[in-house]
């Protein structure tokens, strides 16, 4: 048995308890056919219709994971040399520092071309 | 690596079995006993008693609003994505349920009636605490399909930011973790534990507590940071389609993520398992299944840390939320980690006096206080707007009051002498002024 074989039975315990839900609340509850239940939620008005493809929403969220995505792949940078920092030394400080300046350089030009505002 | 991982992984499958169910359980009941315990301390809070009917206090309280959830009816929104709408909620709580995986409960006990020893702990990782991380991101996916496949403009912007939410504080509590991992020198969890055996991380890695704390808050979508969920703004937010056992789900998978949270709390900067000072003292304190009991209580009072936390602060804006993640969060992490590795190949080396690094400290903190202090340049736009702006009492078409900054036009005749006599309607306006005047007759 590996390491890895109990987080599968976690998983496959968990999944079958969450796909067991989801079918089981089809049986339990009443069914009873009403148009306007059907609808979207909205207040009680009418709901506004779709656009077709799903719409637009703000590029805000956009730029978000972006920057989401550089922060992230900095993080899984600095794991391997945290972990590995007692023996890498001095050596190892510095190129941290100067790869830590290098992402800081963008997130100051994100900053500045306002990339983190949200108003 | 040099952590000593030789005790996970060789447990048979019976036993994997167990340890499965048992955390499963746990799990379960504790988000049973964490709602309860909510609604009980948030109920004191505001002079009030709580659920106190089902069950011996209430206990059973949360029990009874699961199965009633089962017996509603679950309604599929016709505009929905059918299948999206379905394996939306069960991502969530799969990814809920996963990461309390490389816990560790407590340290290798001997199990009764074998000769085995096996660690109270389902399993580690070499990179046990990325394997949370990685998990944790995967119920992000739950969040954005439930508010994509609902389709609904509420679910959708709720969905968004939900999601923009919990990966902008994921950076931050990622950067605070990394001079836990400098100090411990490894990413398992267990290995975590035993190198807090001097001396918890929360004492010599303050600043990272912090963020981790507000980055905690952050990621399990909590109020404060509870944005996703805006009653007055997007009503329920991702999950505002969802009904019955699906919305339980949600519901569930939320109160894990708070455990889970609350469990890594422990595990990396409260010495997980391992008793508390005055206890400590005990010979027997750290051995069999009492460190279970610390762990669970170091949970506890993180978890109500969270109820406490919803019971006194006001909801947050989004713009404030998003400005404190990236603006403050992230520059002072990378800003402390830079320091703590300083720091510490200063001390490998030997280079310098401690006393040095003490007093330099001690200067930068300062200086950072002093910095903290100085007040924000006005903004520009505020000057601005001074001068009256013209009204239009019909912008658009329909009437609107005037807005800050706006002079109020002048009155058609008839209605400024109503004003002034004192019209039917406005008795409110009308009386004090009349009082006014008779005093003065």
């Amino acid at each position: 048995m590996n390491e890895y074989t109990p987080i599968l039975a976690l998983l496959a315990l968990g999944f079958g308890f969450g796909l067991f839900s989801v079918i089981i609340s089809g049986f339990t509850g009443p069914k009873r056919y009403n148009r306007a239940r059907l609808d979207a939620y909205e207040c009680g008005i009418e709901p506004t219709p779709q656009p077709v493809g799903g719409g637009r929403f703000p590029v805000k969220y956009f730029i978000t994971a972006m920057l989401f995505i550089v922060f992230d792949i900095e993080i899984i940078f600095l794991y391997p040399y945290a972990v590995a920092f007692d023996s890498l030394g001095l050596f190892g400080l510095v190129e941290m520092v100067l790869f830590i300046s290098t992402v800081f350089i963008a997130y100051i030009y994100v900053w500045r071309r306002g990339g983190l505002e949200w108003d | 690596m040099n952590e000593d991982l030789s005790v996970f992984g060789v447990d048979p499958w019976w036993l994997i079995g167990i340890k499965t169910v048992v955390i499963f359980g746990l799990l379960v009941l504790t988000t049973l006993m964490t709602i309860w315990g909510e609604r009980k301390i948030l109920g004191r809070m505001q002079h009030r008693i709580g659920p106190k009917y089902h069950g011996p206090f209430g206990l059973l309280q949360s029990l009874a609003d699961g199965i009633k959830l089962a017996l509603k009816e679950d309604v599929v929104p016709s505009a929905a994505d059918k299948v999206l709408f379905f394996i939306a909620p069960v991502i969530t709580v799969t990814a809920a349920f996963a990461t309390f995986a490389v816990i560790p409960l407590g340290p290798v006990i001997d199990l009764p009636f074998t000769d085995r020893v096996t660690p109270l702990q389902l399993t580690d990782l070499s990179v046990g605490v990325l394997y949370i991380l990685a998990i944790a991101s995967v119920g992000v996916y739950g969040i954005v399909l439930a508010g994509w496949a609902s389709g609904s403009t509420y679910a959708l912007l709720g969905g968004l930011r939900s999601s923009a939410q919990v990966i902008s504080y994921e950076i931050a509590m990622g950067l605070s973790l990394v001079a836990v991992f400098i100090y411990a020198g490894t990413l398992s969890t267990s290995g975590i534990v035993a190198a807090q055996d001097d001396v918890w991380f929360i004492f010599i890695l303050a600043p990272s507590f912090v963020i981790f704390l507000v980055s905690m808050v952050g990621d399990t979508n909590r109020a404060p940071f509870d944005l996703a969920e805006a009653e007055g703004e997007l009503v329920g937010g991702f999950h505002t389609e969802y009904s019955s056992l699906k919305f339980a789900l949600f519901f569930l998978g939320e109160y894990i993520n708070m455990v889970t949270m609350s469990a890594l709390a422990t595990t990396l900067f409260l010495g997980g398992w391992a008793a508390p000072w005055p206890l400590s003292m005990w010979e027997g304190a750290n051995s069999g299944l009492w460190p279970m009991l610390w762990f669970l209580g170091k949970v506890v009072g993180f978890l109500f840390f969270f109820i406490w936390l919803r019971g006194t602060l006001p909801r947050m804006r989004y713009d404030q939320f998003m400005k404190l993640g990236w603006k403050v969060l992230i520059p002072l992490s990378l800003a402390w980690i830079v320091a703590v590795s300083a720091v510490r190949v200063v001390r490998l080396q030997g280079g310098i006096d401690l006393r040095w690094i003490i007093i330099a400290g001690v200067v930068i903190a300062l200086a950072v206080l002093a910095l903290a202090f100085i007040p924000e340049g006005a903004d520009p736009q505020e000057g601005a707007e001074t001068e009256p702006v013209p009204f239009d009492a019909f912008a658009g078409g329909y009437p609107v009051p005037p807005m800050p900054g706006q002079q109020s036009p002048d009155l058609p005749p008839m209605v400024a002498a109503a004003a002034a006599t004192g019209g039917p309607n406005d008795r409110q306006d009308a009386g004090p002024d009349a009082g006014q005047g008779a005093h003065r007759a």
